[in-house]
């Protein structure tokens, strides 16, 4: 504890108790502090990772794999076995690896750049045949790590910087639904959508991760989770106004709920 | 009716004041500080002790910098 923490945070002693601990943050969390901008959906959804991954106790048996974008130093943060990626080919490291180790549990964890754009090809075919993979997309609609250039999943008269009369489906084509193009697949078992704007969709991305990690437990079929986050850095808003982006624009073109869910038997 | 306590404590010098979690707090407990901390941001404290410990600071905040303690104390039966 530091001196500032000493200082400001006055331990009450009859309520700080073990027995009353309602949330910490998860052991499976590394001491590193997040390189992520205030308010970023990526940290939300690497500590809700971690709670399932803990919760479950399969920390030895999970290997993640990393993409590039904002989100290529995940390893830094999530305290399970890590691999990195070649931009945009996390679907296939990841194959390779499930592969070789089919008792382990594998995910990656892709932003909208990676997934969407430079890898669709390895995405698409990934899903297609089937891989017992978790694969964990963040759509937050920019490519935040290169500073705010239009995304495939950018909506549609959105400002970016390649974009700066906003996008036009005429010139630069329609946002790309990632999670209803693999949903068709046959090979494909649970598709779900969920935010990180409000402590309500909190709760249910973390119960979406975990139904994920459990199909993957089972070895039952390639799962997407997509998350819809928020940029706060490039849509040059405040946190919260951000996640007000999020409710207002991004959520009505990207409903959230399971997109396809498999058949109770 | 059950009496309930929560507390919540935040690394201060972890924070780095989005604010969500000032807005996620139905109960108004947290505000944002006026001073900074070693990071230069402005962190979110807890302002008034009314806190019943619902967690919803804890689940919105993005660094995971929140702990969070609730207690309920159970009130003795009254005879009818």
């Amino acid at each position: 504890m530091s001196e500032l923490n000493e200082i400001m945070n006055p331990i009450k002693e009859n309520i700080c108790l073990p027995e009353f601990l309602v949330y910490e943050r998860p052991d499976t969390l590394t001491e590193q502090e997040f390189h992520y901008c205030p308010g970023c959906g990526h940290s939300t959804v690497h500590k809700l990772l971690m709670e399932v991954v803990s919760e479950m106790g399969i920390v030895g048996d999970t290997i993640g794999v990393a993409p590039v974008g904002c989100s290529v130093f995940a390893y830094h943060y999530l305290g399970v076995d890590m691999q990195q990626a070649a931009h945009g080919r996390a679907c296939a490291v990841a194959t390779g690896i499930k592969r070789v180790m089919p008792e382990k549990i594998v995910f990656t964890y892709q932003g909208d750049g990676d997934l969407a754009a430079i890898g669709t090809a390895e995405t698409v075919h990934a899903a297609n045949r089937g891989e017992n993979l978790l694969v964990i997309f963040i759509n937050n609609g920019i490519y935040g790590m290169t500073s705010g250039q239009m995304a495939p999943t950018s909506l549609e008269g959105m400002v970016t910087t390649t974009s700066p009369y906003g996008r036009d489906v005429l010139t630069q084509g329609y946002p790309l639904k990632i999670s209803e193009l693999l949903a068709h697949l046959p090979g494909v078992y649970y598709v779900t959508r969920q935010a990180v704007n409000t402590a309500g969709n909190v709760r249910k991305t973390k119960k979406a991760l975990q139904r994920g990690l459990e199909y993957q437990k089972k070895n039952l079929g390639f799962c997407l989770v997509e998350v819809v986050s928020n940029c706060p850095s490039n849509l040059k808003m405040t946190p919260l106004e951000s996640n007000e982006f999020v409710a207002n624009q991004m959520i009505p073109f990207y409903p959230l709920g399971d997109i396809k869910v498999p058949e109770v038997k | 009716m059950a009496k309930v306590q929560g507390e919540v404590i935040i690394d201060l010098e972890k924070c780095k004041g989005c604010e969500l979690c000032i807005i996620a707090c139905p109960e108004e407990t947290l505000a944002i500080a006026n001073i900074i901390n070693k990071k230069g941001y402005r962190y979110a404290i807890k302002a008034q002790d009314n806190c019943t410990g619902c967690a919803n600071c804890a689940l919105v905040c993005p660094d995971a910098v929140i702990t969070v303690y609730r207690k309920v104390e159970k009130a003795p039966k009254q005879a009818v």
